[in-house]
């Protein structure tokens, strides 16, 4: 039960800095998710973000931040084994099931539906 | 707007971004950032529920749960885009809709429908990350610079 609410107020405080950026630092949306994703990268080269993840759940894997987060972890795994070229090929090793499924549904979505609004 | 891009205003040009500032309605930053705070926490309430649901029912760990916990809710988001539902709970929410992975989906989903009529090759699949793009981007290189750095640091320190 506890796992919720920290999933719940993590992930609200995570939009709500978003959110700030957008309205007080008047920032575009995509500065916005650009910045978020960065801070989770190297967050996660800091290992900061791992502990954030076992505290809050989903509250920390949902939000654009788990990205950075999973981009730098998957290259760093792979480093681990591979060394250097691990880098490169370990940077997707973890969001490819976010980046897929985006763009596969997303296709289908475009092959299948037309515009609302 | 920095310093060094008003220095290339002229007075007048100057003086009118002073007063479009003035003029321009103050933004509710409060009560927007309620609204994020709001929405983001529901959908990341959602997301542990469908990892939860993934853990219990099957052969899923703590890690590998991740996985199919964002491809559900990227299906999620894509449904409600489709529907045109995504757009009206943006409205509402702001942040609290664009900071999720939901919002990475939509972004991407929202692009491709729109584009749909300049063709598929160049439509859908030219316009698809024209937003989600910058964040995979900025994304990789950040993750590439800070891996980068530990790995040569770790070889430095001989371990």
């Amino acid at each position: 039960m506890e796992t919720y609410f920290w999933a719940f107020v993590v992930g609200g405080l995570i939009c709500v800095a978003g959110q700030l950026m957008i309205d007080v630092a008047r920032l575009t949306p995509a500065h916005t998710m650009t910045i978020l994703v960065v801070a989770g990268a190297v967050l996660a080269g800091l290992d900061l973000y791992q502990p954030l993840v076992d505290f809050a759940g989903a509250g920390a894997t949902v939000p654009i931040t788990s990205f950075g987060n999973a981009l730098t972890q998957g290259a760093l795994s792979e480093a681990r084994h591979f060394g250097l070229t691990g880098i490169l090929t370990g940077i997707f090793e973890v969001t490819s099931a976010g980046i897929s499924a985006a763009i596969i549904f997303g296709f289908l979505a475009a092959l299948f539906f037309k515009p609302k609004g | 707007m920095s310093d060094q891009k008003k220095k290339k205003l002229t007075p007048v040009q100057q003086e009118y971004q002073a007063f479009a500032r003035r003029s321009e309605p103050g933004r509710p930053v409060l009560l927007n950032s309620v609204r994020a705070f709001l929405a983001g926490g529901v959908i990341c309430l959602l997301g542990q529920f469908v990892q939860d649901f993934f853990l219990w029912n099957f052969d899923f760990t703590e890690k590998t749960a991740g996985n199919p916990t964002v491809a559900v809710m990227i299906l999620l988001s894509v449904i409600l885009t489709v529907s045109g539902v995504y757009d009206h709970i943006a409205q509402w929410a702001g942040a609290g809709t664009a900071v999720p992975v939901t919002g990475f989906a939509n972004s991407i989903a929202s692009a491709a429908l729109e584009h749909r009529t300049e063709g598929f090759v160049l439509g859908v699949g030219g316009n698809m990350f024209k937003l989600a793009g910058s964040v995979i981007a900025f994304g990789v290189f950040a993750a590439f610079a800070v891996a980068l750095a530990r790995t040569l640091l770790a070889r430095l320190g001989g371990s």
